[in-house]
């Protein structure tokens, strides 16, 4: 461990033909730019000094950028180290200030398929809070069901104390009604929150134009370093901080504010909002090119999700391969230099089916016949050509693991 | 098996022996890539910490020392084979009285059959584990497993289960070496687990407390403990907290006549009965063994061999008869040996050579004049 560089040589020569986007992309140039920059300051922006002024000014001027490129006003940005902390910030924040403003508000509502950082904040809610935790179903597509939302909020509005649905999953990139359901809440004054952080930089977001109360964004998903995200919370949001100390960001979040990471996550919605449209019509393209090609190679795969091009994310496809084991394809497409996931959650690294796939409808066999492949800006013509070249043999293998097992 | 250019999975615990053995598989020029098993469907469950296979640490530190190696590493989950013929089978041999060994049976169904199977399919030529064994081809072209150098590490006996198909598959590159060499090597190589304890018991027991798991699994089958002429000496929650050959922990207050320590003797599981005696009345002189499995040929006639009748254990000059269209086998013990358990497997050995093995279905004691 006497090596001064501590990080450790890129894992293969060649390239891999990365197609897990949504797991994390990779940083634009121009965030690495400002990062690297940035790096080399020195200034605490909460000091009063010039070094202080001078990173504080940093800070605010990545608000204002981040603020106009989504949506929002400037004070409506609050920094956090990223998706997960942002989403228990939302929830819990809601929850406990909603219930301390009426007691009677003990329920909250949320979508079958969030993210474990959303879902799992609010099941410990329901579990050592007291709070009252009631799931929106979805349709086969993954898409909320409205028609579920609306008896659920119309059964006791007043119990209700947030209402929190993802803007589009993180699986199956279907795209959520967060409008309609806005349209459902706004009639009772009941908050709703959502975690965009699949969608911010994919589709057109305006949160000034949502009506929604939260939004939780992260860099790492659009062209950012991983370790910092936001809340996006309306000013008049009363939200309880998670973690308490120095007053930063409002008193919403204490916590000297990482100036380098917040500069270069600006640069990177600003690259990926203003590039958006031209690149998400170039990447369907891609997906469209891998899904065709998919389904040519192997006739009885299933390309999962909405078909209407408005309703799903450009750049994920969710694909079941019958009778094949999802794991060993991830396994053997890895070997080849093609990388995907299998969108399950891991704890010893044990493949869990997904909650997400099952609250879809999906028996626990499927779920495990299922990769998710995610493209994205530096995602070509080659890497969907090497993923099909490596398909077919990968599919073999792979079915014949799944036929052992079954044995 | 020492020629290099195969495509090989290392099976590796997190221990620092199947780290070494996965190491000097690269460099022995195979590509290899490191599978840990996850045999518990709740790695909590399992045994915690550094002495079991099945936690969550021990899959980090496999992955840390494939990282070091610098192969590929994944987590495969084994969980509900592993549930399903190794540890249901451990309770329901407990439950019928016998005494199951789980690590030779997860090398039977687990490590060399559901591991091998899908890293054949998975276009595999084989399995590599940091046993201590010594495989290699004899001039008939069969592969013959030995006896490890190091005999107090040696393998071989929860190895004897495996056929020929499975050991042409299998490759064990510490055979030759000694424990204290394979941690000196893993501590040249860079290996953070080379001074990490060997593990011990039963993985999936989590407190080592075999008598405890199995009454959380099974509940209290009240039974008695009684003498071999019948006298009742107490009553007892579950037969199967009993192993033949046990002393300890009897708990029988009252002392035998002469005063001798007991041991038990014997179980009947349906009555749940118990039964003590005085040690001289433990010694085995022949048993039979079912579910035989060879190495390499199926023994012809009477074979003059030595036998291993549990892990760990002494050698036994033995001579094994073949019976009843090669589905048992009867084994006459030269040397007399001493709490032998049904369930336990009889390991047969040709010098250091394998020859096979069975499950040990009943024992014969020699005829004792009452004291």
């Amino acid at each position: 461990m006497s090596d001064p560089n501590p990080v450790p040589p890129s894992p293969a020569v060649n390239r891999p033909a990365y197609l897990d986007h949504a797991a994390t992309t990779p940083m634009v140039p121009e965030a690495v730019a400002v990062l690297t920059e940035m790096l080399g300051r020195t200034g605490n922006p909460s000091s009063l000094h010039a070094s202080g002024r001078a990173a504080r000014r940093v800070v605010e001027e990545s608000r204002e950028l981040i603020a106009e490129r989504l949506g929002a006003r400037p004070s409506e940005v609050v920094f956090t180290s990223g998706g997960t902390e942002a989403n228990n910030l939302a929830i819990k924040g809601l929850y406990w200030s909603r219930l301390a403003q009426d007691q009677a508000r003990r329920r909250l509502l949320f979508s079958a398929i969030e993210h474990h950082a959303l879902l799992d904040p609010v099941l410990w809610l329901g579990k050592e809070q007291g709070a009252d935790v009631v799931t929106t179903s979805v349709d086969r597509d993954g898409i909320v069901r409205l028609d579920d939302l609306r008896t659920t909020i119309e059964s006791d509005p007043g119990s209700i104390a947030a209402i929190t649905t993802m803007w589009a999953n993180n699986e199956m990139g279907s795209v959520q009604p967060i409008a309609e359901i806005v349209a459902l809440a706004e009639p009772h004054g009941i908050p709703v929150h959502s975690d965009a952080v699949q969608a911010a930089g994919h589709l057109p977001i305006d949160f000034a134009a949502s009506g929604l109360e939260a939004m939780t964004v992260t860099a790492h998903k659009l062209g950012g370093p991983i370790g910092v995200g936001a809340l996006l919370a309306v000013r008049e949001l009363d939200l309880m901080p998670l973690l308490h100390g120095g007053g930063q960001e409002r008193d919403v979040r204490s916590g000297t504010l990482g100036a380098p990471l917040i500069a270069s996550f600006a640069a990177a919605v600003d690259v990926a909002v203003r590039h958006r449209e031209v690149e998400a019509a170039r990447v369907e393209g891609l997906r469209e090119r891998l899904v065709h090609g998919i389904a040519a190679l192997v006739p009885d795969a299933i390309i999962n999700g909405p078909d209407d091009r408005a309703l799903r994310l450009p750049h994920v496809a969710h694909v079941t391969f019958p009778g094949c084991d999802a794991d060993a394809m991830l396994m053997l497409l890895d070997a080849r230099g093609v990388e995907v996931s299998t969108g399950s959650a891991c704890t010893a690294g044990v493949p869990q089916p997904s909650h997400v796939l099952l609250a879809m409808g999906y028996d626990e066999e499927s779920a495990s016949s299922s990769l998710r492949l995610s493209l994205g800006h530096t995602s070509t013509d080659d890497d969907v050509d090497r993923a099909l070249a490596a398909l077919p043999e990968v599919h073999a293998r792979a079915s014949a693991a799944r036929a052992v097992r079954q044995r | 098996m020492s020629t290099g250019g195969l495509r090989l999975i290392a099976a590796m615990s997190g221990g620092v022996d199947s780290a070494v053995a996965a190491a000097r598989a690269v460099e022995a020029g195979h590509e290899v890539t490191g599978v840990h098993l996850a045999l518990s469907r709740n790695p909590k469950s399992y045994r915690s910490g550094a002495r079991g296979c099945c936690s969550i640490e021990d899959s980090n530190d496999a992955r840390r020392a494939a990282d070091t190696i610098g192969i590929p590493f994944y987590v495969w989950d084994m969980s509900d084979e592993f549930a399903d013929t190794v540890v249901d089978d451990f309770i329901a041999e407990y439950e019928a009285g016998r005494t199951p060994n789980p690590c030779l049976r997860c090398n039977e169904k687990i490590k060399f059959a559901a591991v091998l199977d899908r890293a054949l399919v998975l276009g595999f030529d084989g399995v590599v584990t940091g046993h201590y064994a010594q495989v290699h081809e004899n001039d008939e072209g069969l592969v013959e497993m030995h006896r490890a150098v190091d005999m107090a590490k040696d393998q071989s006996y929860v190895l004897g289960v495996l056929t020929q198909e499975q050991l042409r598959r299998s490759h064990f590159p510490l055979g030759g070496s000694t424990k204290p060499d394979v941690r000196r090597e893993a501590d040249e190589r860079g290996l953070q687990v080379a001074t990490k304890p060997d593990s011990h018991d039963i993985c999936f027991v989590a407190d080592g407390d075999n008598a405890g798991w199995l009454a959380d699994k099974l509940g209290p089958r009240p039974g008695t403990v009684v003498d071999e002429s019948g006298t009742v000496l107490r009553e007892h929650d579950g037969a199967y907290a009993y192993t033949i050959g046990q002393r300890r922990g009897l708990r029988l207050g009252v002392p035998a006549d002469d005063g001798k320590p007991r041991f038990v003797l014997d179980i009947e599981p349906v009555s749940g009965t118990v039964t003590v005696g005085p040690r001289e009345h433990l010694l085995v002189d022949a048993l039979d063994g079912i579910k035989p499995l060879w190495c390499t040929d199926v023994p012809a006639g009477v074979l003059d061999c030595s036998v291993q009748l549990r892990a760990h254990g002494a050698e036994h000059r033995a001579r094994l008869h073949v019976v009843e269209g090669e589905q048992t086998v009867h084994v006459e013990l030269l040397d007399p040996a001493e709490g032998i358990a049904p369930g336990q497997a009889c390991v047969v050995y040709d010098g250091t050579r394998v020859v096979g093995s069975a499950t040990i279905s009943a024992t014969h004691r020699r005829a004792v004049s009452p004291a």
